[in-house]
């Protein structure tokens, strides 16, 4: 999570779009939260202005200009990955740069082409 | 959107009139950096000469870095308040997320104060101070069941840290933790008696924040650099691999791993309390805290049949660390290792200070043994070395306190070692229960003179095993050596990293990565920050009576064959001589 503010030579965690939750507990393990690149995406689904729209294979592209903040696409997410940029009010969705996969120590990330 | 230069503000709670307020405090940040050394000046502040620590005018205070949340293993918390334990410095880190939700909440330190008039837990984040009503929480029997519910209650999972107290914490046992994260603890010194004699059962805390850097491109080579040195470590992949608890064996063949009580230096049963043991038959999961790359926190699986219905199992995750698996291990003499377990998990529950527990535990054994307490004093307990029931019984009544006895074992060795005797063989220094390390007169010169009285302070069984052999040192000059290494430490805990990190984090890249963040301390002026926050904080100590001359010493030290041969005496006295003109006659 510090990996993804840090691109831009930030410290922090807000700008950060992959997540990472206990499953209830420390005790019971955690889960990775990032973006899945979905067919028929619902956050571009309900973006008002046309900020988030469909990649052609697919995926989501995200255009910073046009985005109002309005959290549509934050709350259409099935999975809870369109994360939530604090500082600009604006969403923060995994690009797939592969920046976190360097500094994950345990292997836990992998950067692969479909 | 917080200025990295800026993060200096101070977050202050009432808990008497309700109220929080923020502070910027620059100056306090810029001379004394952050960590330890803020926290002491807070301390001063916050803290009047001769204050009951129980009482609301004792302050609790949480600092955190410029490193935090910038850098690795910046994971740490300093918390600071006057010990319900020692009478004087109380001082503990902790991991888990606390450091970085306190940063990323917005401030440099917390400080809490008063006394709240009912069972309260904090929430604080959006720059507020929320108090919830912790009433249903007050008396839970189990730590573990008061975190599940802050949790389901509270937003921003993944993100925030949970601080809270057992049952020991709210009946004032004077080593009473506070647990955050379930498998982290500010472990020692009592800081779980402040919380409960404030009402506070706990606190969650989180935040977003953004840390502008001054030189981007320099923090992103910067924090590679420390980034690889952490992963290419190899004693970073032991700590990964088996956890402290790495350490068993090793102490246990030199003849340095107290066993009942310090009657004897290894342990025939070591073997299965192993780190490799216990991680053979019952790892389940490793944990990090935040922003630390290694991940020592080893969990173990236990699993203990019900007994009345067959193949019926109940299933829990013990966090182990080597401290406990020596005080609740080999310290009681239970070579057993799921007896092991189950008396870690029970002290986990109540949230007792483990180290402090096994140490009076074994006290406890050794008193029975030599007829000093009865069963008349245990409420009918005989305990007896390796006798889990026993000890699982009295650690219930070192809680519940239902009688004299209990009450004085709840005040540590020195206290109940005063009253029933035993004093040759109450194994605390400066009124803090030994660690594990019988390595030779260094270890305990450490213990002794250590401004938390912690093995951490100064890494004196290090020069035992080191120093000690190689250049034979005299008395005074072993305290030098502790002392420059103490002073080195303030360094690393007033930039709140983990002390497992201090090979990497030498004087010169503190500096580096200090000037990252627009912070211009050179390694001189580091060093000399490091000796001024020490006798700060012995300062402390002295104003609130601390005397080497006050101090029990307990002779079972220099009985028994350490791991560098036998203690001498003479040798010990001399070294606390020199270390009385050294740091108090300078105060």
């Amino acid at each position: 999570m510090f990996a993804c503010t840090r691109r831009a030579g930030k410290g922090g965690l807000s700008n950060s779009s992959i997540g990472i939750q206990s499953q209830g507990g420390m005790s019971n393990g955690f889960s990775v939260i990032i973006c899945r690149s979905c067919f028929n995406p619902p956050c571009a689904a309900v973006c008002p202005t046309t900020a988030l729209t469909e990649k052609p294979d697919r995926g989501v592209i995200f255009n910073s200009s046009r985005c109002i903040g309005c959290g549509n696409c934050e709350k259409a997410c099935v999975v809870k990955a369109v994360f939530w940029n604090d500082t600009e009010n604006k969403p923060a969705i995994c690009v797939h740069c592969g920046f976190c996969v360097k500094f994950c120590p345990h292997d836990v990330l992998q950067m692969t082409k479909d | 959107m917080i200025n990295n230069e800026n993060f200096s503000e101070v977050l202050y709670i009432d808990l008497t009139h309700k109220k929080f307020w923020i502070k910027n405090r620059p100056e306090l940040f810029s001379k004394y950096i952050g960590g330890t050394g803020v926290a002491t000046q807070l301390l001063f502040e916050e803290c009047p000469e001769h204050t009951e620590p129980l009482s609301p005018e004792n302050p609790i205070i949480f600092a955190v870095s410029p490193f935090t949340g910038v850098y690795p293993f910046a994971s740490k918390t300093i918390a600071m308040f006057k010990s319900p334990h020692t009478g004087d410095l109380g001082e503990s880190h902790a991991g888990g997320r606390s450091a970085v939700a306190i940063k990323m909440a917005g401030y440099g330190a917390i400080v809490i104060k008063g006394k709240c008039d009912m069972p309260i837990y904090l929430v604080i984040k959006d720059r507020k101070v929320e108090f919830r009503n912790a009433n249903t929480l007050w008396g839970m029997k189990s730590s573990f069941t008061v975190g599940d519910v802050i949790r389901a209650n509270e937003k921003d999972p993944g993100m925030r840290s949970i601080m809270r107290i057992g049952q020991a914490g709210e009946n004032l046992v004077s080593y009473a933790a506070v647990v955050t994260e379930t498998y982290r603890h500010f472990g020692r010194m009592g800081l779980g008696a402040v919380f409960g004699s404030k009402m506070l059962k706990g606190l969650m805390i989180s935040g977003k924040k953004i840390i502008d850097l001054t030189h981007k491109k320099n923090y992103i080579t910067t924090y590679k650099e420390i980034y690889d040195k952490a992963v290419d470590s190899p004693v970073m992949k032991k700590y990964h691999d088996l956890g402290t608890a790495g350490n068993i064996k090793s102490l246990n063949l030199m003849g340095a791993l107290p066993t009942r009580n310090l009657k004897a230096a290894s342990f025939e049963g070591a073997d299965k309390i192993s780190g490799e043991h216990i991680a053979e038959n019952f790892l389940g999961r490793r944990v990090a805290c935040s922003h630390c790359p290694t991940g020592c926190i080893h969990l173990a699986v236990l699993r203990e049949p019900y007994e009345d219905e067959p193949y019926f199992y109940k299933t829990t995750m013990v966090g182990y660390d080597y401290e406990l698996v020596y005080a609740l291990g080999s310290m009681v003499g239970i070579s057993n290792p799921e007896d092991m377990l189950k008396l870690i998990d029970i002290v986990e529950k109540y949230c007792l200070d483990s180290m402090t527990t096994g140490v009076v535990l074994s006290w406890a054994t050794e008193a029975m043994e030599k007829k000093l307490i009865t069963i008349a004093d245990t409420d009918g307990i005989t305990l007896g070395w390796g006798n889990l029931n026993a000890y699982m019984a009295v650690v219930d009544r070192i809680v519940s306190q239902p009688n004299d006895f209990y009450k004085a074992l709840a005040k540590g060795v020195d206290f109940a070692s005063k009253k029933y005797g035993g004093k040759d063989f109450a194994l605390a220094f400066g009124k803090n229960e030994m660690a594990g390390y019988h390595t030779g007169v260094a270890a305990y010169i450490g213990f002794t003179i250590g401004a938390r009285h912690s093995h951490l302070d100064n890494a004196g069984y290090s020069i035992d095993q080191n120093e000690m052999i190689n250049e034979k040192p005299s008395p005074e000059e072993v305290v030098d050596k502790l002392i420059k290494e103490e002073s080195l430490r303030q360094i690393l805990s007033s930039i709140a990293i983990c002390f497992f990190a201090r090979g990497i984090y030498s004087v010169e890249l503190v500096s580096k990565a200090m000037a990252t963040m627009g912070i211009d301390k050179s390694p001189d002026e580091l060093m000399k920050c490091g000796r001024e926050i020490l006798k700060e904080k012995y300062r402390f100590k002295v104003r609130e009576g601390f005397a080497f001359e006050k101090l029990n010493i307990p002779k079972r030290i220099f009985e028994l064959r350490a791991a560098a041969g036998m203690i001498d005496e003479a040798f010990f006295n001399q070294a606390i001589k020199y270390a009385k003109k050294q740091l108090i006659d300078t105060v």
